[in-house]
């Protein structure tokens, strides 16, 4: 077979593999018959940029949901239960402490610690420790491995989110999202591998948070919006029938064929093939969002219709939020059970300066009950165990109150890097565990510190992907999502 | 496992040095050292592996520990040879954890590298440009010029015949794409087809070079590597409405084809050339892209720390081909830059300061300025003469009050007093009720209305003494909110206007107003002085935020002391009109007599008056002279005025811009920072080069050198790299791939040039023949006849010459995110060709700004001919870019970027199938063609086809256009309402959605 026979039949294996119009069966096997073919498509053919990738080794996760808590909730209000907190609530810090120790906020010369008015309950076998603002967290508490001994470098939130998301906090560098779709592709052939939600308001990055940096933009995150259209462009200009789209599309594609026939260029073949995976997302996300066959019981258990709660509230409330937070969680779970490969649900409006107690009690509750739900369902389904599901912010936040100058003292708490908290559960991650410890006011980490690069080491390793080994020729260098360092974290696996 | 590689090639993306390449043994054996072995025994002293360096010949060929790693011609006495080929993972190279491997041919390659002697050659890009003859060809007549020669003679060797010239309309088209970024109008193409003179092809180019269109087309390509933006960046990202300034310098010095050595001075010195101009001052807003952090409890000097870092690195990647990022914390790993290097760089930036300039306008703009500023320096001046020949006039008045004035001068004996006042009945109006309190003070107990004026009656004793004066005094009390002293929540008040009367005690409607020259306040608000309420207007007053829930006191002095006898009836009004009850609750006014020299007249203006008159200097009589004309009540209003209108004048047309300024002052020391921490300061260096390049010679042989000798050490003639690099940068836009692959790598990982000898040619023609000019450059490629060749693939060269690396033929490449929709609006008949100015905000969906940071921006959606400027003017928000530009690669302007990706997405697709200023060039378009076109569909279909690509459809296109169009008029036949919500008719509505597939052609969008 000369070459341009052979791209040629790349590129027509292309088509008839992902056409919805289903030219069909008999012809696609007996093209995909030339294993060779399909295991090295050569120089001149054309491949799919996010056809399904074999990793290094097989790995448990399939798909992840990165629950982003944009703005940095408070660990020891939430998560990691502080008695001698409370008890030393008033007093300062040692000086030792203090001067290595830097704010964004606080002054550390009048600054006292803050206890916590939250109460702490065991849940599950494992006896792990909930606040009162995260009851249904607790329900799912065997199933999730808990980490309290998060630590970064970065002190403010735009770079903060950065290092969370891409593993170091320079900007043009690819997040999470792209490194898996790049390393893994994405079984849905009708949906982008890689997408955004986001319930209430912006966070600090915006969409740094989810680009794709120096890999080809193939794997930024698309941005799934909560109202309009599901996707930027998705809905036909008005007045233009499906009908006419159609014939549009074929028109097009005749056309372009044409030109392909007489340059030869692959990059041609490339451009029909991702005018009908448009097409066919055309068709797709609305069946996506389309939430009218999922049972009662199901909105229910997400929180659906819950109403905000009066009387609290925050910088975070947009009267939908809570509404929106819970459609987004049960539409990550569709998605997954579409093929996405990375969900990434941000939720912003965590930085709790002042206004703690009512705000953090409005946040627990937006996201709360839905993420439990999540857990559930996927477990349900028997999708949890291939489905790492994640919830993490930037840092956390400190033990002293914050005393800002021309504000009320101690109604809130500041940046905190040195120890933070964060949960994970399924796709191969072993629950009912708490793992790492901070100290006894929760200030610095005692036991077991994991960095972001750790955290993300790990989170590779679980898709089958050894994390020094994806990487990326950018300027001369060989990048990775671990930059120089980076550790898996052998007790969080089963 | 593979992580998809080669379906990049698609993506245009090269992982791999080009297979060519295999054949230069040397340089390709040191390459593979390079490729897999150098992060562990590379210059990176400190993480070297075993002692053992692969990139030096000393280093290689040393002994060490009782083996050598090459020993030269000995390939079996070779460790490196051992370990290579060893069959066992423990003890083979590269290791298996690194991921990486040699081939059976790579490993061959090794063996006989090292069996030829070993040598190591200087990296080709740190090596001198040698200009070598263009060598000899056989097919002569393909020759248009020496780039041709070069290229000929790599196909002849490989016995490839170049691909055809294009036909007259691709070319056309191509050039137009390349130059403009705009699609070929037809009348134009007609006549480049009928144009038979010889020079046709060169007397296009030269107009298109000509146009201020290739300013905008080619300032995109550097505003790419400039990082330029409209915003801040991070969390707040605030807008920077003047950076649009340094955008158009940028459009301007290519149009007017500064030279690249120039350009370069100017945008990293121009602050330091002698006599900067203000456009060089500009120039430097280059630097000034950097981001800027000003989220709350940032650290300063990290972010400073990080900008300097931000310049150097962008000043490696723009000019130098280089990432020096590597060695902000240890010794490069490939290329041989020291750590300290990195901070010597870093020292001449470290100086170089972040400041505002106030630019002068465009030069329209500083003419009508000139204009304005001489008619309105003819008023102040004629009023200034009036007022000169009124005190001249009243000479004797002023003499007479300098008497009186002493003479009240004489007599300050009595300190100042306040007498209580004797209030007469305290007034009943409607909507407020007073009542008198024992300590002579008024309580308000009723005010309906949210403003009032108080008006008091009363008389005083000032025990003979002349009344100098009033005082009020706004006082607290429990009863009032917030203790007072106004009535509003908070407890302020304005008082807008105080003013005084002596009543005639026969009539009293006779009043007569007494004037102040002066008031004072215990305390004032900031923009609420005590003298807003004697300044006659209502809009301005006095106000005491927030030093409210304390008692206050102002002191009103009279201009003329009252006689004691006179006293008997006086009136005081407050008017407090602010509104929102922002008046006082409880209030006490006394009478004041006795002075205060310097209440009556400043002490300046005493020491004057006590000068004889026959012997005061010229600036006495001035003070004396302006303090008469305040108590001459027609001079004062005349110097008002004066005062006003002084205040009015047309400001200079400037904005300012943020540029970078040397630093005043002690210049900042620069240390290197362990780990490039920047809390973490090691030992000291000094500003200079990098070793690797040609000497570097600052101005001041003493040194330390400072930017202007860092520019001038770039563009040196002697610099081997950075004319190879711009030349390479300007080819890749020319056929969308450089000759050195790795457009933004030239170190030793980066790809060997295509055609090495051709690289060198263009780069020292660029410098000396060409004198550094890029539309020289630009117009010395495109004429050449590789440039011209068709962009065809040729099958039989798919094996052969897969990359087109040997350029048998032209490349063709998506166009970028701006082109694309330049191009829709232009063939739509939309595009405006306004040149420069603020950037503008085309439509953009609903609900993309509010996912920036705390929905901090408003996208205000720019109306008429700024909706369809070019794509280089949209505003830029660095934390949410418009959408549309991000589909197709735009840069995120956060970093320098050298060479855009260009994916091929479905959400591209979906962009100019469905967005809606896609759609309305759509609808645009189909009016135009049934406008312009004669009324037969296979013509229209024709006209606008040939609007998009130039050339006639084939006939199966017009026909698979004429079903479409057909499908879509029955369509909205059927459906009329479709038709209108749609566009217009059923007949446009048809045309619309016919001619808005021909948008999204992969002709149209492609550069072939």
């Amino acid at each position: 077979m000369n070459p341009i026979e052979r791209h040629l039949l790349n590129t027509r294996r292309e088509f008839l593999a992902t056409s919805a119009s289903g030219l069909g069966g008999v012809a696609l096997a007996s093209l995909l018959a030339d294993e060779g073919l399909l295991a090295a498509p050569d120089k001149v053919g054309f491949k799919d940029p996010m056809m399904p990738n074999k990793p290094h080794f097989e790995g448990k996760a399939k798909a992840c949901i990165f629950i982003f808590m944009a703005g940095a909730p408070s660990q020891v209000d939430l998560f990691d239960p502080k008695p001698k907190l409370n008890e030393m609530a008033g007093q300062s810090l040692p000086k030792s402490v203090l001067d290595k120790a830097r704010f964004a906020f606080i002054k550390p010369a009048t600054a006292t610690l803050m206890g916590t008015k939250r109460t702490f309950k065991k849940y599950g076998q494992s006896g792990m420790e909930f606040s009162d603002l995260v009851p249904h967290l607790g329900s799912v508490a065997d199933d999730i491995l808990m980490v309290r001994s998060m630590h970064s470098e970065e002190f403010n939130h735009h770079p903060g989110q950065l290092q969370m998301q891409c593993g170091v906090s320079r900007f043009g560098m690819p997040t999470m999202g792209s490194w898996v779709t790049y390393g893994l592709g994405s079984q849905s052939r009708n949906l982008p591998g890689y997408v955004v939600l986001n319930a209430g308001r912006g966070s600090s990055g915006g969409a740094t948070l989810w680009q794709s940096g120096f890999l080809p933009s193939t794997y930024a995150g698309v941005l799934f919006r909560t109202k309009g259209e599901p996707v930027l462009n998705l809905d036909n200009p008005k007045g233009l029938p499906p009908a006419l789209q159609q014939k549009g599309l074929s028109t097009l594609n005749s056309i372009n064929q044409g030109r392909f026939e007489k340059i030869h260029d692959p990059e041609i073949a490339a451009r029909i093939a991702a005018y009908e995976l448009a097409g066919r997302m055309q068709a797709s996300a609305p069946e996506l969002n389309d939430l009218s066959r999922e049972s009662a019981t199901t909105l229910e258990a997400y929180g659906l219709n819950r109403e905000e709660p009066k009387g609290i509230g925050g910088r975070g409330k947009s009267g939908e939020t809570y509404k929106d937070f819970a459609r987004n969680c049960l539409l990550a779970r569709r998605m997954v059970e579409r093929g996405v490969r990375f969900i990434n649900i941000i939720h912003a409006s965590w930085d709790h300066h002042s206004n703690l107690d009512p705000e953090l009690q409005y946040n627990a509750g937006a996201v709360d009950q839905p993420i439990a739900a999540l857990i559930k369902d996927l477990k349900q389904r028997g999708l949890l165990d291939s489905t790492m599901v994640v919830w993490g912010s930037e840092f956390g936040r400190t033990p002293l109150g914050e005393n800002r100058g021309g504000r009320k003292m101690n109604t809130g708490r500041d940046h905190h890097p040195f120890s933070f908290s964060m949960l994970m559960a399924g796709g191969g991650i072993k629950g009912g565990q708490v793992y790492g410890k901070t100290d006894e006011i929760g200030w610095g980490i005692e036991e077991n510190p994991v960095h972001p690069n750790d955290l993300h080491a790990t989170m590779l390793h679980l898709f089958g992907i050894q994390h020094e080994r994806l990487t990326y020729r950018f300027q001369g260098r060989d990048f990775r999502l671990t930059d120089v360092a980076g550790r898996v974290i052998p007790e969080w696996l089963i | 496992m593979k992580f998809r590689c080669s379906f990049f090639s698609l993506l245009t993306i090269s992982l791999f040095p080009a297979s060519l390449l295999a054949e230069r043994s040397i340089t390709n054996a040191q390459q593979l050292l390079a490729q897999n072995c150098l992060e562990c025994h590379g210059p990176d002293e400190k993480h070297r592996k075993g002692g053992l360096r692969l990139d030096t010949f000393a280093g290689a060929t040393a002994s060490l520990d009782g083996y050598r790693a090459v020993v030269p011609g000995q390939p079996d006495q070779s460790k490196l040879i051992e370990v290579v080929f060893s069959r066992d993972e423990g003890s083979r190279m590269p290791p298996v954890k690194s991921g990486k491997t040699l081939t059976g041919k790579e490993k061959e390659m090794l063996k006989q590298w090292i069996a030829d002697g070993a040598q190591y050659e200087q990296h080709w890009a740190y090596s001198p440009v040698v200009s070598s003859r263009p060598p000899e060809v056989k097919e002569a007549d393909w020759v248009k010029g020496s780039i041709d020669r070069f290229v000929l003679a790599g196909l002849e060797k490989e016995k490839i015949k170049p691909s055809a010239e294009a036909s007259r309309i691709s070319l056309i088209k191509r050039l137009y794409y390349d130059l403009l970024g705009l699609p070929a109008p037809l009348k134009d193409v007609e006549a480049f087809l009928h144009d038979k003179s010889p020079n046709a092809y060169r007397n296009l180019v030269d107009n298109l070079l000509d146009s201020p269109g290739f300013g905008e087309r080619w300032a995109r390509h550097w505003l790419d590597m400039a990082r330029y933006a409209d915003s801040d960046g991070y969390e707040k990202d605030r807008a920077r409405p003047n950076a649009w300034r340094y955008r158009d310098w940028v459009i301007e010095a290519i149009n007017e084809d500064l030279p690249y050595d120039q350009f370069t001075v100017e945008q990293l010195a121009g602050d330091l050339l002698p006599e900067a101009t203000p456009k060089q001052r500009l120039a430097t807003a280059f630097h000034r892209q950097t981001l800027t952090n000003t989220e709350g409890g940032t650290d300063r000097e990290q972010w400073r720390v990080a900008a300097v870092m931000d310049r150097l690195e962008t000043t490696g990647s723009v000019w130098l081909g280089l990432t020096l990022t590597c060695a902000r914390c240890h010794d490069h790993k490939y290329d041989n830059i020291a750590q300290d290097e990195y901070y010597q760089l870093f020292a001449f930036y470290n100086n170089g300061d972040e400041t505002n300039y106030a630019l002068p306008g465009s030069n329209a703009a500083l003419s009508k300025h000139e204009k304005d500023k001489a008619v309105h320096d003819k008023h102040v001046a004629d009023l200034e003469k009036k007022i000169k020949k009124l005190l001249a006039s009243s000479k004797e008045a002023q003499t007479k009050w300098e008497e009186q004035t002493r003479a009240r001068l004489a007599v300050i004996k009595d300190p100042v007093v306040h007498h209580r006042i004797k209030l007469g009945s305290l007034p009943k109006q409607d909507g407020y009720q007073f009542l008198s309190l024992e300590d002579g003070s008024v309580f308000v107990e009723k005010l309906i209305p949210d403003k009032a004026t108080f008006a008091l009656n009363f008389s005083a004793d000032t025990g003979g003494k002349p009344l100098t004066g009033f005082r009020v005094e706004a006082l607290t009390d429990s009863r009032l909110p917030a203790k007072g002293p106004g009535l509003t929540a908070h407890g302020n008040f304005v008082l807008s206007e105080f003013r005084a009367f002596a009543v005639d005690l026969v009539d009293p409607k006779k009043k007569r107003p007494l004037p102040f020259s002066l008031a004072r306040a215990d305390f004032s608000q900031d923009k609420c002085p005590i003298q807003a309420a004697i300044d006659g207007k209502n809009e301005t007053g006095w106000a005491i935020s927030p030093q409210m829930g304390k008692n206050h006191q102002a002191t009103f002095r009279l201009t003329k002391p009252l006689p004691s006898e006179e006293a008997g009836g006086l009136r005081i009004e407050m008017a407090q009109l602010y509104g929102s009850r922002h008046v006082i609750g409880r209030f006490r006014v006394m009478v004041v007599s006795g002075e205060q020299s310097n209440e009556i007249v400043p002490e300046s203006v005493r020491k004057a008056l006590l000068v004889d008159a026959t012997k005061r200097n010229a600036k006495e009589q001035k003070l004396l002279a302006d303090q008469y004309a305040k108590t001459d009540s027609q001079i004062n209003k005349m110097l008002k005025k004066l005062e006003d209108m002084r205040k009015k004048a047309p400001k200079a047309s400037t904005t300012n811009v943020r540029v970078i300024t040397q630093r005043r002052g002690t210049p900042r020391k620069t240390n290197v920072f362990r780990r490039g921490e920047f809390k973490q300061p090691m030992h000291e260096v000094q500003a200079g080069g990098l070793n690797l390049l040609h000497p570097f010679k600052p101005r001041n042989k003493e040194g330390p050198g400072d930017r202007l000798d860092l520019a001038r050490w770039l563009v040196d003639p002697d610099n081997p790299i950075t004319p190879r690099v711009v030349v390479n940068q300007v080819w890749s836009h020319l056929f969308g791939q450089g000759l050195v692959r790795t457009i933004d790598d030239f170190g030793i990982r980066g790809d060997m040039p295509t055609h090495p000898a051709l690289m060198d040619w263009l780069a020292h023609h660029f410098v000396h023949d060409a004198g550094w000019s890029r539309k020289e450059l630009i117009r010395l490629i495109v004429q050449s006849s590789t440039y011209r060749q068709s962009s065809a693939h040729r099958s039989e060269l798919a094996d052969l010459d897969p990359n087109n690396e040997l350029l048998h033929r032209q490349n063709r490449f998506r166009v970028e995110a701006e082109v694309i929709r330049d191009l829709n609006l232009a063939v739509a008949g939309l595009l405006s060709d306004k040149l420069g100015g603020p950037s503008v905000f085309p439509p953009m969906p609903a609900g993309i700004t509010s996912l920036s940071y705390a929905n901090s921006f408003k996208w205000n959606t720019s109306k008429g001919e700024d909706r369809y400027r070019r794509g280089l003017y949209t505003f830029f928000k660095r934390t949410s870019p418009h959408p549309n530009l991000l589909t197709f690669d735009c840069p995120d302007s956060n970093v320098a970027c050298v060479k855009r990706n260009r994916s091929n997405t479905p959400l591209a697709a979906l962009v100019t199938l469905n967005n809606a200023t896609y759609t309305e060039a759509a609808k645009a378009f189909a009016r135009r063609i049934l406008r312009e076109a004669p009324a037969e569909d296979e013509k229209r279909i024709a006209h606008g086809f040939r609007l998009c690509v130039s050339r006639w459809p084939e006939p199966n296109e017009t026909r698979a256009f004429l079903n479409l169009l057909q499908e879509s008029r029955t369509w909205y036949e059927k459906y009329p309402e479709d038709a209108k919500t749609f566009a217009d008719n059923t007949e446009t509505a048809a045309w619309a959605a016919t001619v808005r597939i021909m948008l999204n052609m992969d002709e149209f969008l492609t550069r072939e």
